[in-house]
Protein backbone atom coordinates (compact mmCIF):
# COMPACT_ATOMS: atom_id res chain seq x y z
CA UNK A 1 0.00 0.00 0.00
CA UNK A 2 1.44 3.40 -0.95
CA UNK A 3 0.45 6.68 -0.24
CA UNK A 4 0.85 10.22 -2.03
CA UNK A 5 3.86 10.75 -4.04
CA UNK A 6 6.46 13.21 -3.69
CA UNK A 7 4.51 14.52 -0.72
CA UNK A 8 7.38 13.35 2.50
CA UNK A 9 9.43 15.90 4.29
CA UNK A 10 12.18 13.41 5.10
CA UNK A 11 15.51 14.22 4.55
CA UNK A 12 18.88 12.18 4.88
CA UNK A 13 22.75 13.83 5.39
CA UNK A 14 25.10 11.40 4.58
CA UNK A 15 27.75 13.10 5.10
CA UNK A 16 26.75 12.89 8.62
CA UNK A 17 25.64 10.07 8.96
CA UNK A 18 27.59 7.55 11.06
CA UNK A 19 25.75 4.28 9.70
CA UNK A 20 24.59 2.95 13.07
CA UNK A 21 21.24 1.39 11.43
CA UNK A 22 19.18 2.46 14.01
CA UNK A 23 17.00 4.53 11.31
CA UNK A 24 16.55 1.19 9.80
CA UNK A 25 15.75 -0.51 13.04
CA UNK A 26 12.84 2.01 13.91
CA UNK A 27 11.45 3.15 10.55
CA UNK A 28 7.80 0.71 10.28
CA UNK A 29 7.89 0.89 6.48
CA UNK A 30 11.66 0.17 5.31
CA UNK A 31 12.41 3.38 4.33
CA UNK A 32 16.17 2.75 4.73
CA UNK A 33 18.99 0.11 3.93
CA UNK A 34 22.27 0.63 4.88
CA UNK A 35 25.13 0.93 2.37
CA UNK A 36 28.65 1.78 2.12
CA UNK A 37 28.33 2.08 5.92
CA UNK A 38 25.98 5.22 5.47
CA UNK A 39 21.97 4.96 5.67
CA UNK A 40 20.43 5.58 2.26
CA UNK A 41 16.42 6.37 1.72
CA UNK A 42 15.51 3.45 -0.54
CA UNK A 43 12.19 4.29 -0.49
CA UNK A 44 11.31 7.68 -0.09
CA UNK A 45 7.80 7.48 -0.69
CA UNK A 46 6.82 5.07 2.20
CA UNK A 47 7.82 6.91 4.51
CA UNK A 48 4.71 8.13 7.07
CA UNK A 49 6.93 10.82 8.93
CA UNK A 50 5.74 9.22 12.17
CA UNK A 51 9.57 10.71 12.71
CA UNK A 52 11.09 8.02 14.88
CA UNK A 53 14.12 8.03 12.40
CA UNK A 54 15.12 11.41 13.04
CA UNK A 55 14.03 11.36 17.05
CA UNK A 56 16.76 8.65 17.33
CA UNK A 57 19.26 9.12 15.44
CA UNK A 58 22.49 9.98 17.39
CA UNK A 59 24.51 12.40 14.84
CA UNK A 60 21.15 14.52 14.01
CA UNK A 61 21.49 13.46 9.96
CA UNK A 62 17.83 12.65 9.38
CA UNK A 63 15.45 15.81 9.42
CA UNK A 64 11.48 15.12 8.93
CA UNK A 65 8.21 17.80 9.70
CA UNK A 66 6.86 14.45 11.79
CA UNK A 67 3.18 14.40 12.96
CA UNK A 68 -0.02 11.95 12.66
CA UNK A 69 -1.57 11.34 9.01
CA UNK A 70 -4.92 12.06 10.27
CA UNK A 71 -7.36 13.92 8.62
CA UNK A 72 -9.85 14.10 11.61
CA UNK A 73 -7.06 14.97 14.02
CA UNK A 74 -6.22 18.20 11.38
CA UNK A 75 -9.80 19.10 11.17
CA UNK A 76 -9.93 19.07 15.07
CA UNK A 77 -6.85 20.91 15.75
CA UNK A 78 -8.34 23.57 13.05
CA UNK A 79 -11.46 23.49 14.72
CA UNK A 80 -10.12 24.25 18.44
CA UNK A 81 -7.11 25.40 17.76
CA UNK A 82 -5.99 22.64 19.69
CA UNK A 83 -2.77 21.48 17.90
CA UNK A 84 -3.25 18.06 15.77
CA UNK A 85 -4.47 15.00 17.24
CA UNK A 86 -5.51 11.69 16.56
CA UNK A 87 -5.96 8.02 17.61
CA UNK A 88 -8.18 9.03 20.91
CA UNK A 89 -10.77 10.99 19.05
CA UNK A 90 -12.78 12.70 21.99
CA UNK A 91 -9.98 12.43 24.23
CA UNK A 92 -7.79 15.10 24.45
CA UNK A 93 -8.68 16.99 21.51
CA UNK B 1 -5.35 5.07 44.66
CA UNK B 2 -5.19 5.51 48.88
CA UNK B 3 -2.48 3.21 50.64
CA UNK B 4 -0.68 1.51 48.22
CA UNK B 5 0.33 -2.00 48.41
CA UNK B 6 3.41 -2.10 46.21
CA UNK B 7 6.10 0.34 46.30
CA UNK B 8 6.49 0.22 42.13
CA UNK B 9 3.28 0.06 40.63
CA UNK B 10 0.31 2.02 41.40
CA UNK B 11 -2.48 0.57 43.21
CA UNK B 12 -5.21 -0.26 41.02
CA UNK B 13 -8.44 0.32 43.17
CA UNK B 14 -9.87 -3.30 42.93
CA UNK B 15 -7.19 -6.18 42.82
CA UNK B 16 -7.02 -7.60 38.84
CA UNK B 17 -7.90 -10.43 37.94
CA UNK B 18 -4.68 -10.62 36.06
CA UNK B 19 -2.18 -9.76 38.80
CA UNK B 20 -1.88 -13.86 39.81
CA UNK B 21 0.58 -13.11 42.77
CA UNK B 22 3.55 -11.27 44.14
CA UNK B 23 7.14 -11.60 44.26
CA UNK B 24 9.93 -9.80 46.43
CA UNK B 25 12.60 -8.08 44.62
CA UNK B 26 15.05 -5.35 46.14
CA UNK B 27 12.72 -2.73 45.41
CA UNK B 28 10.13 -4.32 47.13
CA UNK B 29 7.14 -6.40 46.51
CA UNK B 30 5.47 -6.90 42.58
CA UNK B 31 2.84 -7.71 41.68
CA UNK B 32 2.95 -10.74 38.86
CA UNK B 33 0.96 -11.26 36.37
CA UNK B 34 -0.72 -14.01 34.23
CA UNK B 35 -0.29 -14.80 30.76
CA UNK B 36 -3.10 -16.29 29.63
CA UNK B 37 -5.97 -14.00 28.54
CA UNK B 38 -9.12 -14.96 30.45
CA UNK B 39 -12.79 -14.58 28.82
CA UNK B 40 -12.76 -11.06 30.84
CA UNK B 41 -10.01 -9.56 29.03
CA UNK B 42 -11.40 -11.29 25.69
CA UNK B 43 -14.78 -9.39 26.10
CA UNK B 44 -13.22 -6.53 27.38
CA UNK B 45 -11.20 -6.01 24.25
CA UNK B 46 -14.39 -6.60 22.06
CA UNK B 47 -16.01 -4.21 24.55
CA UNK B 48 -13.47 -1.39 23.09
CA UNK B 49 -13.13 -2.55 19.50
CA UNK B 50 -16.60 -1.12 19.46
CA UNK B 51 -15.64 2.18 21.16
CA UNK B 52 -17.03 1.01 24.51
CA UNK B 53 -14.85 2.91 27.08
CA UNK B 54 -11.89 2.83 25.04
CA UNK B 55 -10.70 5.93 26.45
CA UNK B 56 -10.69 4.28 30.49
CA UNK B 57 -9.49 0.80 29.25
CA UNK B 58 -6.08 1.08 31.56
CA UNK B 59 -3.94 -0.38 33.94
CA UNK B 60 -1.93 1.18 36.64
CA UNK B 61 1.53 2.37 35.23
CA UNK B 62 4.61 0.52 37.17
CA UNK B 63 6.64 -2.62 37.14
CA UNK B 64 4.88 -6.29 37.03
CA UNK B 65 6.83 -9.92 37.06
CA UNK B 66 6.15 -12.24 34.00
CA UNK B 67 6.43 -15.58 35.49
CA UNK B 68 10.25 -16.51 37.73
CA UNK B 69 12.23 -13.53 37.02
CA UNK B 70 15.82 -12.83 38.07
CA UNK B 71 17.74 -9.57 38.12
CA UNK B 72 19.17 -10.88 34.65
CA UNK B 73 15.67 -11.24 33.14
CA UNK B 74 14.87 -8.81 30.28
CA UNK B 75 12.58 -5.96 30.78
CA UNK B 76 9.47 -5.12 28.58
CA UNK B 77 8.45 -1.47 27.93
CA UNK B 78 4.58 -1.09 27.64
CA UNK B 79 1.55 1.29 27.55
CA UNK B 80 -1.30 1.32 30.39
CA UNK B 81 -3.60 0.72 27.50
CA UNK B 82 -4.90 -2.61 28.29
CA UNK B 83 -5.21 -3.88 25.36
CA UNK B 84 -1.23 -3.44 24.42
CA UNK B 85 -0.54 -4.60 27.52
CA UNK B 86 -2.68 -7.87 26.84
CA UNK B 87 -0.94 -8.42 23.88
CA UNK B 88 2.23 -8.08 25.21
CA UNK B 89 1.71 -10.21 28.71
CA UNK B 90 -0.04 -13.12 26.16
CA UNK B 91 3.19 -12.98 23.83
CA UNK B 92 5.28 -13.38 27.15
CA UNK B 93 3.99 -16.51 28.07
CA UNK B 94 6.55 -18.90 28.82
CA UNK B 95 8.85 -16.17 29.15
CA UNK B 96 10.45 -14.44 32.72
CA UNK B 97 10.75 -11.40 32.54
CA UNK B 98 9.77 -7.93 34.05
CA UNK B 99 7.09 -5.51 32.36
CA UNK B 100 7.72 -1.86 32.88
CA UNK B 101 4.37 0.23 32.38
CA UNK B 102 4.31 3.43 31.40
CA UNK B 103 1.34 6.20 32.14
CA UNK B 104 0.45 6.70 28.52
CA UNK B 105 -3.14 7.93 29.68
CA UNK B 106 -4.52 4.80 28.67
CA UNK B 107 -3.04 5.49 24.72
CA UNK B 108 -1.86 2.47 22.51
CA UNK B 109 2.11 2.52 21.98
CA UNK B 110 2.23 4.15 19.17
CA UNK B 111 -0.38 6.74 19.34
CA UNK B 112 1.04 7.90 22.63
CA UNK B 113 4.73 7.93 21.34
CA UNK B 114 2.87 9.98 18.33
CA UNK B 115 1.65 12.54 21.28
CA UNK B 116 5.36 12.06 23.36
CA UNK B 117 3.36 10.61 26.24
CA UNK B 118 4.99 7.31 25.67
CA UNK B 119 8.64 9.09 25.52
CA UNK B 120 11.92 9.49 26.69
CA UNK B 121 10.70 11.58 29.87
CA UNK B 122 8.40 8.62 30.84
CA UNK B 123 10.55 6.11 30.53
CA UNK B 124 13.34 7.87 32.27
CA UNK B 125 10.42 8.74 34.96
CA UNK B 126 9.76 5.40 35.41
CA UNK B 127 12.82 3.76 35.77
CA UNK B 128 13.70 6.07 38.93
CA UNK B 129 10.07 5.11 40.57
CA UNK B 130 10.45 1.68 40.05
CA UNK B 131 14.02 1.71 41.20
CA UNK B 132 14.99 -0.69 38.58
CA UNK B 133 18.31 -0.57 38.73
CA UNK B 134 17.86 -2.20 41.92
CA UNK B 135 15.54 -4.90 40.18
CA UNK B 136 17.97 -5.56 37.32
CA UNK B 137 21.57 -6.44 36.84
CA UNK B 138 21.65 -5.44 33.78
CA UNK B 139 21.05 -2.32 31.75
CA UNK B 140 18.52 -2.96 29.05
CA UNK B 141 15.26 -2.33 27.90
CA UNK B 142 13.32 -3.83 24.82
CA UNK B 143 10.87 -0.91 23.86
CA UNK B 144 8.65 -1.68 21.43
CA UNK B 145 9.50 -0.03 18.28
CA UNK B 146 6.30 1.32 17.28
CA UNK B 147 7.57 3.60 21.02
CA UNK B 148 10.62 5.45 18.79
CA UNK B 149 8.53 8.30 17.43
CA UNK B 150 8.65 9.04 20.72
CA UNK B 151 12.07 7.97 22.71
CA UNK B 152 15.28 9.35 21.66
CA UNK B 153 17.36 5.70 22.56
CA UNK B 154 20.21 8.11 23.50
CA UNK B 155 18.49 10.32 25.82
CA UNK B 156 17.60 7.90 27.47
CA UNK B 157 20.89 6.22 28.11
CA UNK B 158 21.87 9.70 28.94
CA UNK B 159 19.42 10.38 31.38
CA UNK B 160 18.93 7.19 32.68
CA UNK B 161 21.88 4.57 31.99
CA UNK B 162 19.62 1.98 30.78
CA UNK B 163 19.93 1.37 26.85
CA UNK B 164 16.91 0.99 24.87
CA UNK B 165 16.31 -1.66 22.15
CA UNK B 166 14.04 -1.77 19.68
CA UNK B 167 12.02 -4.90 19.27
CA UNK B 168 9.72 -6.18 17.08
CA UNK B 169 6.46 -4.15 16.09
CA UNK B 170 4.12 -6.76 16.88
CA UNK B 171 4.52 -8.56 20.47
CA UNK B 172 3.61 -11.85 19.10
CA UNK B 173 7.34 -11.96 17.68
CA UNK B 174 8.54 -11.58 20.78
CA UNK B 175 9.36 -15.27 21.26
CA UNK B 176 10.98 -15.58 18.21
CA UNK B 177 13.08 -12.18 18.64
CA UNK B 178 14.18 -12.92 22.22
CA UNK B 179 15.50 -16.75 20.62
CA UNK B 180 17.48 -14.47 17.72
CA UNK B 181 19.14 -13.03 20.57
CA UNK B 182 16.95 -9.86 21.13
CA UNK B 183 17.40 -9.00 16.65
CA UNK B 184 14.45 -8.10 15.16
CA UNK B 185 14.28 -9.69 11.22
CA UNK B 186 12.65 -6.97 8.52
CA UNK B 187 9.50 -8.66 8.50
CA UNK B 188 9.54 -8.09 12.01
CA UNK B 189 10.25 -4.66 11.38
CA UNK B 190 7.37 -3.53 9.30
CA UNK B 191 3.99 -2.64 10.10
CA UNK B 192 1.00 -3.90 7.72
CA UNK B 193 -2.34 -3.55 7.47
CA UNK B 194 -3.64 -6.67 6.03
CA UNK B 195 -7.35 -7.56 5.51
CA UNK B 196 -8.13 -8.43 9.10
CA UNK B 197 -6.29 -5.16 10.26
CA UNK B 198 -8.81 -3.58 8.44
CA UNK B 199 -11.72 -5.27 9.68
CA UNK B 200 -10.99 -4.78 13.26
CA UNK B 201 -10.92 -1.05 13.37
CA UNK B 202 -14.06 -0.97 11.09
CA UNK B 203 -16.39 -1.04 14.18
CA UNK B 204 -14.87 2.15 15.71
CA UNK B 205 -15.23 3.87 12.45
CA UNK B 206 -18.88 2.75 12.58
CA UNK B 207 -19.63 3.88 15.95
CA UNK B 208 -17.37 6.83 15.53
CA UNK B 209 -19.35 8.17 12.97
CA UNK B 210 -22.98 7.36 13.70
CA UNK B 211 -24.04 10.29 15.45
CA UNK B 212 -22.88 12.46 12.73
CA UNK B 213 -24.73 10.18 10.09
CA UNK B 214 -27.42 10.27 12.16
CA UNK B 215 -27.69 14.58 12.44
CA UNK B 216 -27.18 14.53 8.58
CA UNK B 217 -30.10 11.91 7.79
CA UNK B 218 -32.37 13.94 9.80
CA UNK B 219 -31.68 17.46 8.46
CA UNK B 220 -31.78 15.32 4.69
CA UNK B 221 -34.88 13.85 6.03
CA UNK B 222 -36.46 17.22 6.82
CA UNK B 223 -35.37 18.63 4.03
CA UNK B 224 -36.48 16.33 0.94
CA UNK B 225 -40.33 16.57 2.55
CA UNK B 226 -40.88 19.68 0.30
CA UNK B 227 -43.02 19.33 -2.62
CA UNK B 228 -45.68 21.04 -4.84
CA UNK B 229 -48.57 19.56 -2.88
CA UNK B 230 -46.86 20.83 0.74
CA UNK B 231 -44.74 19.43 3.24
CA UNK B 232 -44.89 16.04 4.17
CA UNK B 233 -42.43 13.35 5.81
CA UNK B 234 -43.18 10.49 3.29
CA UNK B 235 -39.04 10.79 1.77
CA UNK B 236 -37.75 10.61 5.50
CA UNK B 237 -37.42 7.08 4.74
CA UNK B 238 -35.62 7.33 1.80
CA UNK B 239 -33.29 9.90 3.56
CA UNK B 240 -32.45 7.62 6.36
CA UNK B 241 -31.94 4.42 4.16
CA UNK B 242 -29.40 6.47 1.88
CA UNK B 243 -27.37 8.56 4.60
CA UNK B 244 -26.59 4.79 6.62
CA UNK B 245 -26.00 2.99 3.12
CA UNK B 246 -23.09 5.53 2.68
CA UNK B 247 -22.05 5.50 5.96
CA UNK B 248 -21.84 1.74 5.74
CA UNK B 249 -19.93 2.50 2.58
CA UNK B 250 -17.38 4.96 3.91
CA UNK B 251 -16.93 3.36 7.47
CA UNK B 252 -16.78 -0.82 6.66
CA UNK B 253 -16.62 -1.45 2.86
CA UNK B 254 -13.90 1.14 1.83
CA UNK B 255 -11.73 -0.05 4.73
CA UNK B 256 -12.23 -3.21 3.50
CA UNK B 257 -11.22 -2.83 0.00
CA UNK B 258 -8.78 -0.35 0.70
CA UNK B 259 -6.13 -1.89 -1.23
CA UNK B 260 -7.96 -2.43 -3.70
CA UNK B 261 -9.83 0.75 -4.61
CA UNK B 262 -7.66 2.62 -7.25
CA UNK B 263 -6.30 5.85 -6.48
CA UNK B 264 -3.41 6.63 -3.60
CA UNK B 265 -6.04 9.65 -1.72
CA UNK B 266 -7.81 8.26 0.75
CA UNK B 267 -10.90 10.75 -0.17
CA UNK B 268 -10.53 9.95 -4.35
CA UNK B 269 -11.07 6.24 -2.73
CA UNK B 270 -13.96 7.34 -1.31
CA UNK B 271 -15.01 9.50 -4.60
CA UNK B 272 -14.52 5.71 -6.36
CA UNK B 273 -16.77 4.01 -3.92
CA UNK B 274 -19.19 6.90 -3.43
CA UNK B 275 -20.09 6.22 -7.45
CA UNK B 276 -19.85 2.89 -7.38
CA UNK B 277 -23.04 3.38 -4.95
CA UNK B 278 -24.25 6.06 -7.13
CA UNK B 279 -24.46 3.54 -10.21
CA UNK B 280 -25.90 0.35 -8.37
CA UNK B 281 -28.44 2.78 -6.18
CA UNK B 282 -29.73 4.57 -9.40
CA UNK B 283 -29.88 1.25 -11.45
CA UNK B 284 -31.78 -0.12 -8.49
CA UNK B 285 -34.18 2.94 -8.86
CA UNK B 286 -33.33 3.93 -5.09
CA UNK B 287 -32.02 7.45 -4.93
CA UNK B 288 -35.97 8.90 -5.49
CA UNK B 289 -38.10 10.21 -8.20
CA UNK B 290 -36.80 12.27 -10.87
CA UNK B 291 -33.23 13.10 -12.31
CA UNK B 292 -32.89 16.38 -10.28
CA UNK B 293 -33.44 14.57 -6.13
CA UNK B 294 -31.60 11.22 -8.41
CA UNK B 295 -28.68 14.15 -9.07
CA UNK B 296 -28.80 15.05 -5.51
CA UNK B 297 -28.39 11.84 -3.80
CA UNK B 298 -25.38 11.16 -6.13
CA UNK B 299 -23.36 13.93 -4.95
CA UNK B 300 -23.90 14.06 -1.02
CA UNK B 301 -23.56 9.94 -1.30
CA UNK B 302 -20.38 10.58 -2.28
CA UNK B 303 -19.48 13.59 -0.41
CA UNK B 304 -20.17 11.16 2.58
CA UNK B 305 -18.06 8.33 1.20
CA UNK B 306 -15.23 10.28 0.41
CA UNK B 307 -15.33 12.57 3.69
CA UNK B 308 -15.37 9.25 5.85
CA UNK B 309 -12.37 7.37 3.41
CA UNK B 310 -10.40 10.89 3.83
CA UNK B 311 -10.65 10.41 7.72
CA UNK B 312 -9.72 6.71 7.71
CA UNK B 313 -5.93 8.09 6.85
CA UNK B 314 -5.77 8.63 10.78
CA UNK B 315 -6.73 4.81 11.40
CA UNK B 316 -4.57 3.65 8.76
CA UNK B 317 -0.86 2.83 9.26
CA UNK B 318 0.63 4.51 5.99
CA UNK B 319 -0.31 8.16 5.57
CA UNK B 320 2.26 10.94 6.32
CA UNK B 321 0.58 14.49 8.02
CA UNK B 322 2.23 16.03 4.89
CA UNK B 323 0.56 14.04 2.22
CA UNK B 324 -3.14 14.13 4.40
CA UNK B 325 -3.11 18.37 4.21
CA UNK B 326 -2.07 18.19 0.66
CA UNK B 327 -5.26 16.01 0.33
CA UNK B 328 -7.33 17.43 2.43
CA UNK B 329 -6.85 20.95 0.68
CA UNK B 330 -8.61 19.85 -2.31
CA UNK B 331 -10.94 17.51 -1.32
CA UNK B 332 -12.14 19.30 1.90
CA UNK B 333 -13.86 22.07 -0.54
CA UNK B 334 -15.40 19.97 -3.10
CA UNK B 335 -16.93 17.68 -0.69
CA UNK B 336 -18.50 20.48 1.29
CA UNK B 337 -19.47 21.84 -2.62
CA UNK B 338 -20.98 18.39 -3.33
CA UNK B 339 -23.14 18.24 -0.32
CA UNK B 340 -24.41 21.72 -0.77
CA UNK B 341 -25.22 21.12 -4.40
CA UNK B 342 -26.69 17.81 -3.85
CA UNK B 343 -29.24 19.59 -1.11
CA UNK B 344 -29.66 22.04 -3.25
CA UNK B 345 -31.39 19.33 -6.10
CA UNK B 346 -33.09 17.57 -3.48
CA UNK B 347 -34.90 20.35 -2.49
CA UNK B 348 -35.68 21.96 -5.87
CA UNK B 349 -36.54 18.49 -7.04
CA UNK B 350 -38.75 18.27 -4.78
CA UNK B 351 -40.44 21.83 -5.24
CA UNK B 352 -40.44 21.23 -8.96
Amino acid sequence: MNYLKNVTTLKIDTETCIGCGLCIAVCPHGVFALADSKAHIIDLDACMECGACARNCPVDALSVDSGTGCASGIINGLLNGSGECCCDKGNGC
Amino acid sequence: MTDCCYKTTCCPTKREAWMIAEIETPAGKVPRIGTCLTIHDVLGALKVRFAVGRHNYTIPPGLYAVGEPTAESPVFVSANYKLSFDHLRNALDGTNGWVMVLDTQGINVWCAAGKGTFGTGEIVNRVKQTQLDQVVSHRKLVVPQLGAPGVSATDVAKQCGFSVLYGPVRAEDIPVFLKNNFTATPTMRHVRFALRDRIAVIPVELVIWFKQALILAVLLALLSGFSRDGYGLANAPRAFGLVFTAWLTGGALVPMLLPFIPARAFSLKGVWAGLGLWVVLGTAKLLGPGGLIELGWGLILTAIVSFMALNFTGTSTYTSVSGVKKEMKIAIPLQLIAALAGTACIVLGGLL
